[in-house]
Order: C-alpha cells, then sequence, then structure tokens
C-alpha cells in the first residue's frame, strides 16, 4: 500500500526527517510514537502533501504509484485521509453540504456516479446512527465554533462518510473523554476490513487498546528507531522513551 | 497562499467574450448639443425631454469629475466616445430580431423564447442603446403595471415620466448623473399601480455591444401605495481592449405601504490582468421611500467591469419606512470597486440595515464608502451596517469609509466591521478532503456572501453564484 524510503523532508528550512523507511501492507495497522518533535506529525504531512513540508529527498509509492507526484486533492481522492490534530473552521460552509462535495469529489474522481442530495441524505443518515452521532452538527458551517470534541467526532463522521484506503490519523484522540474514545475507535476498526491500512500517531495507550496494532515503530530525530508489535506500546507505557535511548530535551 | 496559484485561477478568460456582428447605426465619436439633439430625434421624444437633456448637458459642462473615490484610472476622454449604437431595423417581433442578438442572449443565459415559456419573468433586453424587445408586456397590461422601455414611456406615459423623472436624483446630481441625464438612450419605465403586486420578476439584460459606444440607460421605477415590485438586472459586456464607459442612473419611487426589491448581477467585462480593457462604470441609483411603510432593498453582486463608483442609496423620507442594502462586491485581475451606500434617515421610526461583503484577490483593490444619517426629525430611526472584506492572496486591498451623521438624541446607529483572509490551513483542509483549490475557493466565497445571495431571487442567486466562481477561476489553482 505505502512504501517510504529514505525520506527527508524539511519543515521551515529545517530538517525533520532523516532518511525515513516505511512500509505499510494492505490490512497492517501501524502506529507511531515518540517524544515531541521527532517528526510524527511531519511524516503524515508529507504523506498529504502538506503546504509547509519539502521533500528534500527519498521516495514514497503508495498502490503501485510515485505520490510525491500528486498534489494533495489528488493523494485525497486516491484514499489518503487525513486526521487534523485541530481542525480548522470554516465559516459560512455548511457541513452537510461540505461532506457531499467532499464525497462527490472523490467519486468523481473514480468515475462514479455522483449522489444526490436525497441519497447522500439516507447514506449520511444511516452512518451517524450507527455510532450515536448527533445530526444537529449537518446544519452548522463547518467546525464553526465546534467544541474540540465535536471537532474530532466531526472527523470521524468525514472518515466513514470518504472510505479512505489509508487512514493517517493524528492523535485523533486527544481531547476526546473515553466515551468518545470509544466511538471514535468504534468507527475506526469498523473500517478495517482486512484492505484499508492505518498509519496512527498517539500517546495513549488506551488508543492502542482499542485499535490493536500491528506494528508500533519508536520515532526519534527523523528515524525509525525500533519497531514492534502490539507489546512494544506496553513496554513504552511502564518505562517511557528513556528507556530506548531517547532524550527529551523538551523536558 | 502561493502566488502562482492566485494567479492561475483569477485569470480565466472573461467567459462572455464574444462579438455579435450587428448592422450597428452608431454615431460618429464625440458630443456637443447637435449630438443630443440627434438622439433626441432618433427616438422622437417629445420637446420637454430634449429640454431636460440639454439642460443637463449645460450643468454637465459646468462640472468636474469627481476625484474623492479610492480609484486609480486614467482621464476619460468624453469626445472619443460614441454616444449612440442601435441596430438599424426596428423589430416589432421576435422573430424579427437579429439571430446574432437572440444568440449572445442564449450564451447570456437569457434565451427570451425559453424564458418566455419557462421562468416566467419578463424580460427588457437592452442592446446596447435601444430596447430591443420587451416580453410580457401585454401580460402586464391587464394589471395595469406598466413595463416598457423609457423611450417607449416618453411617447405613452409622458405624464408619469415627467412628474418622476429626476425627481430622486436631480439632473446635476453629480457629473455621472448629468452627463447620463443628457445623452441617456434606453433603459426601463416601470410602473405598479395601487395595491397591485407584480405577478413576475422583471428583469432587464444589459449588454454594451458596439465598440467605443458609452451605455448610458435609465431607469425609473414607481411603485404606487400599496403594490410590490421585485425588478432584476443583469449586465454583461463583451471582451475590448478599449475601455467603455458606463454611466446609468437609476430612480426609485416607493409610496405608502409599497416595496420595491431591485437585485442587480453586473458583471461587465473587467479588463485583463493589467488592466488593459474593461468598462468604468460610473453608477448612480436611488431609491426615494416617500409614503409611510415603504421600503426599498437594494441587492448587487458585482463581479465585473474594472473601475466601479456605485452606491445605491435609500432616502428614508416616509415614517417607518424601511432601506436595505445587500451587496457583493468582487475585486480581481487590476478591478477596482469603491461601493456602498448612503441611508438617509428623514422620517421618523425609520430602519435601514446594510451587509456590504467585499472580496479582493489578484492586484484587486475594494473599497466600501457608506454614509448613515440620522436627520433631526428621524426620531427612533435605527441602522445596522455590517461591512465585512476577505482577502485571497497578498496583493490586494480592502478598504472600509464609514460616515455617520447623527442629529438626534434617540436613533441609533450600529457597525460592524471585519476583514479575513483566506488562510493556507483551510484550503489545505479542504484539499485534504479532495476538494480541487479552485472549488475550495469558490465554496469558502460562497460561504463568505451566504447573507447577500440569499436575497436574491432564486434563479438569480444561481447565476450569481455561478459567476462569482468564474471570476474567481484562476484566483487559486
Amino acid at each position: 500500500m505505502l512504501d517510504i524510503k529514505d525520506l527527508y523532508v524539511n519543515i521551515n528550512k529545517k530538517e525533520i526527517l532523516k532518511g525515513l523507511n516505511l512500509n505499510i501492507k494492505p490490512g497492517e495497522v501501524h502506529v507511531l510514537m515518540g517524544i515531541n518533535g521527532a517528526g510524527k506529525s511531519t511524516l503524515v504531512k508529507a504523506i498529504s502533501s502538506h503546504y509547509d513540508c519539502e521533500v528534500n529527498s527519498g521516495s514514497i509509492q503508495y498502490k503501485e504509484k510515485n505520490l510525491l507526484a500528486l498534489n494533495t486533492t489528488q493523494r485525497a481522492n486516491e484514499g489518503i485521509f487525513m486526521s487534523f490534530q485541530n481542525p480548522v473552521e470554516i465559516p459560512g460552509i455548511n457541513n452537510m453540504y461540505f461532506l457531499k462535495t467532499a464525497l462527490n469529489e472523490k467519486r468523481k474522481h473514480l468515475n462514479q456516479e455522483e449522489l444526490n442530495a436525497a441519497s447522500f441524505l439516507k447514506l449520511i443518515r444511516k452512518k451517524m446512527s450507527l455510532f450515536n452521532l448527533d445530526e444537529k452538527v449537518l446544519k452548522r458551517n463547518l467546525n464553526e465554533g465546534f467544541s474540540g470534541g465535536e471537532k474530532k467526532r466531526n472527523e470521524l463522521l468525514q472518515l466513514l462518510i470518504l472510505e479512505p484506503d489509508l487512514l493517517l490519523l493524528d492523535e485523533i484522540d486527544s481531547g476526546l473523554d473515553i466515551d468518545a474514545i470509544k466511538i471514535v475507535a468504534r468507527g475506526i476498526n469498523s473500517l478495517l476490513d482486512g484492505k484499508r491500512s492505518i498509519l496512527m500517531i498517539t500517546h495513549y495507550d488506551r488508543m492502542c487498546e482499542l485499535i490493536k496494532p500491528d506494528f508500533v515503530h519508536i520515532l526519534s530525530e527523523g528515524k525509525i528507531i525500533k519497531t514492534g508489535d502490539y507489546s512494544l506500546a506496553v513496554e513504552l507505557e511502564k518505562t517511557g522513551f528513556e528507556a530506548f535511548g531517547v532524550q527529551d530535551e523538551t523536558h | 497562499m502561493k502566488n502562482d496559484m492566485i494567479n492561475k485561477v483569477i485569470s480565466a478568460d472573461y467567459q462572455l467574450g464574444f462579438e455579435t456582428i450587428v448592422d450597428s447605426d452608431t454615431f460618429p465619436k464625440g458630443l456637443n448639443e447637435d449630438v443630443i439633439k440627434a438622439i433626441s430625434k432618433k427616438k422622437e421624444e417629445p420637446i420637454w425631454l430634449l429640454e431636460y437633456r440639454l439642460k443637463a448637458y449645460k450643468k454637465w459642462l459646468t462640472m468636474s469629475e469627481p476625484s474623492w473615490a479610492n480609484l486609480d484610472y486614467d482621464k476619460i476622454d468624453y469626445q472619443e466616445i460614441s454616444y449612440f449604437s442601435a441596430p438599424k431595423k426596428a423589430p416589432d417581433s421576435l422573430d424579427e430580431i437579429d439571430p446574432s442578438i437572440l444568440k449572445t442572449y442564449e450564451k447570456l443565459g437569457i434565451p427570451l423564447e425559453e424564458q418566455k415559456m419557462l421562468a416566467g419573468i419578463a424580460v427588457d433586453a437592452v442592446f446596447d442603446s435601444v430596447s430591443v424587445k420587451t416580453t410580457f408586456q401585454e401580460e402586464l397590461e391587464k394589471l395595469g403595471i406598466i413595463f416598457c422601455s423609457i423611450s417607449e414611456a416618453a411617447n405613452k406615459h409622458p405624464t408619469l415620466l415627467k412628474k418622476y423623472l429626476s425627481s430622486v436624483v436631480p439632473s446635476g446630481d453629480n457629473y455621472f448623473a448629468a452627463l447620463n441625464s443628457a445623452v441617456f438612450t434606453d433603459g426601463s419605465f416601470v410602473y405598479i399601480p395601487k395595491n397591485t403586486r407584480c405577478p413576475m420578476e422583471l428583469s432587464t439584460y444589459f449588454r454594451i455591444n458596439a465598440l467605443n459606444t458609452g451605455q448610458f440607460e435609465r431607469t425609473l421605477i414607481i411603485a404606487d401605495e400599496g403594490s410590490f415590485v421585485s425588478y432584476n438586472e443583469g449586465c454583461s459586456a463583451p471582451q475590448r481592449d478599449e475601455r467603455q464607459l458606463h454611466a446609468a442612473v437609476v430612480e426609485l419611487i416607493a409610496l405608502k405601504d409599497s416595496q420595491i426589491k431591485y437585485s442587480t448581477i453586473q458583471n461587465w467585462y473587467p479588463g485583463d490582468k493589467n488592466g488593459k480593457g474593461g468598462i468604468l462604470n460610473f453608477v448612480t441609483k436611488r431609491g426615494l421611500c416617500q409614503g409611510e411603510n415603504s421600503k426599498i432593498s437594494w441587492t448587487q453582486v458585482e463581479t465585473g467591469s474594472l473601475i466601479t463608483w456605485k452606491y445605491p442609496s435609500c432616502i428614508l423620507k416616509g415614517d417607518n419606512s424601511v432601506g436595505e442594502f445587500y451587496s457583493v462586491a468582487l475585486s480581481s485581475l487590476s478591478q477596482q470597486a469603491d461601493t456602498g451606500t448612503k441611508m438617509l434617515h428623514v422620517g421618523k421610526n425609520t430602519k435601514s440595515t446594510i451587509i456590504s461583503k467585499g472580496i479582493s484577490a489578484l492586484q484587486g483593490r475594494n473599497s466600501y464608502r457608506g454614509l448613515v444619517r440620522m436627520g433631526k426629525n428621524a426620531t427612533n430611526s435605527k441602522n445596522y451596517s455590517q461591512c465585512d472584506s476577505l482577502l485571497i492572496g497578498s496583493h490586494c486591498s480592502a478598504h472600509t469609509f464609514p460616515y455617520q451623521e447623527v442629529r438626534n438624541s434617540s436613533s441609533t446607529v450600529e457597525h460592524e466591521a471585519t476583514t479575513s483572509k483566506i488562510s493556507d490551513e483551510q484550503l489545505f483542509f479542504l484539499n485534504q478532503r479532495g476538494i480541487n483549490e479552485e472549488n475550495a475557493i469558490s465554496m469558502i466565497v460562497n460561504g463568505f456572501c451566504k447573507e447577500v445571495l440569499q436575497e436574491l431571487p432564486m434563479e438569480f442567486a444561481v447565476e450569481a453564484k455561478e459567476l462569482l466562481n468564474i471570476s474567481l477561476e484562476g484566483c487559486v489553482g
């Protein structure tokens, strides 16, 4: 699905990723852990072609395509979804209209017929009732005046509607209470069909418990320094990053 | 945001830039008394109207072009303009209209024939200077509604025209109004009789076609007591390298308990990104709420013209009268817009609302200029103004010039203003959800303008959204 080789990425002229390698196969769930500044968010942004990121060298293959040749929109419509730590507010854009536009853009890209308003409404109602999401958010403007939790649930809704192939989840659990985390995890798990893959950044063991990762990577100074299975996350929880030779200079 | 992206979307070609070849009967360039006499003769006008024109012309000669607006443009040479251009043959029915003219309308999305059947909109189409064909006239006549060209009104309804022409905008009101009064060629005349609700949207399409011809249309709408009318005006002009002048005057008169809703979509050719070509648009629009409980609403979507100088205003004379101004003005390319309104509160308990949305992109310059005046006797009156500006890119600018004069102690004036920029993060978010730059910008802009667009009649709102999208193409990409 995703094959990253020797990736070097700058943000604001500063080198953040320094020769990163990562391979994700269809159906796999990968978790990235590491101290602040290790380059976790930068990796996710580089895969999405964020405007801050400058790829200096290395390659990213996605579904046998050269991902670096595609722009943000094309990557999105090819099935890459990035959740935002703090989703931006866009005044005046109706949330439901936004969701419908996003889905239909993807369908157009895949040469599928666009959904009309009625069938879209049916689809979204079904998804929302499955995950106890409040329909009121559909009438509001995109993230405008949303609480942190509402924004994250709205991200989940977008995930459920767009059904991406590769989910890049950057702390989708932050700012959520336990009940909300459960709903989000259930939503994400419902998408795991053995074909979709996840690359997830999280600080919480809770999220790892709910979405069982196949691989856990420790990222330090722009490189993956250790890879293991779920037990690595459990071990990290006990011993902290220092046991793995990671110095947190921010502390 | 990256500027090369911005340049790409905004610099998309002017979509209505095609030329219609019409056998024009065009006056030679230049302005003098003989030209005015010739216009009047051509239109077979009564003598009082010629006198009115000549008086305005004399006044105009003593005036000078206003320079207070936040606009920069080369001096206009009024002797380099032709003041009359008309298709040679006077048509009697749709069948007789030059097929190339009809084609022009089709490209504009207003096939007369189709509109007649489907939309139920009566269209008075002004092609250059002569009203080509007024549809639905007969149906409206049954209700006593007059909807005709102003030239026709000069001969068929002289009493009404004489009574109300220049009753709101005096012929010497300002430089461009004086010029218009001297040389106006055509435009619409509407009269809605007492207690009559006009059963359809009245609509006029203006289009400047012939080269080097100014268009000076004149519109007069009178809503008699207890009546209602919604009037739509759309404008566009073909693409030319030369600049063209447009100086229109619109007067609205609302008598007791009546309401006039006037909507404009202005899409004159904006010139290219270096400011070559484009329409210079100097328009005087003013409405008089003469009677008690009368109401005038102006809604405008201004996406075109190189220069826009326009302040649709309301004089709230009748007690309890209401004035509204809803505006979207987009300045992209090298466009400059200085637009806003005047709300002059004269009567008691009068209310006015101003919602102005200015959008600037590329090298565009957008200014809101508004005056709210609470007169001595306008007790217990209220105004609410909201002026929002949206910037796209980093070479454009937005300006706000609010003026307030309050001459009594029981009235309130409220003014709110915001300026925002489409952020990289907003665009990235929408892109990451599969919505490309162009659509993302148009979504954000449409969201920004929502409060104004919802004031437009439905078909018009759809067109306005399309136009905003077309105008923003190439502004990001």
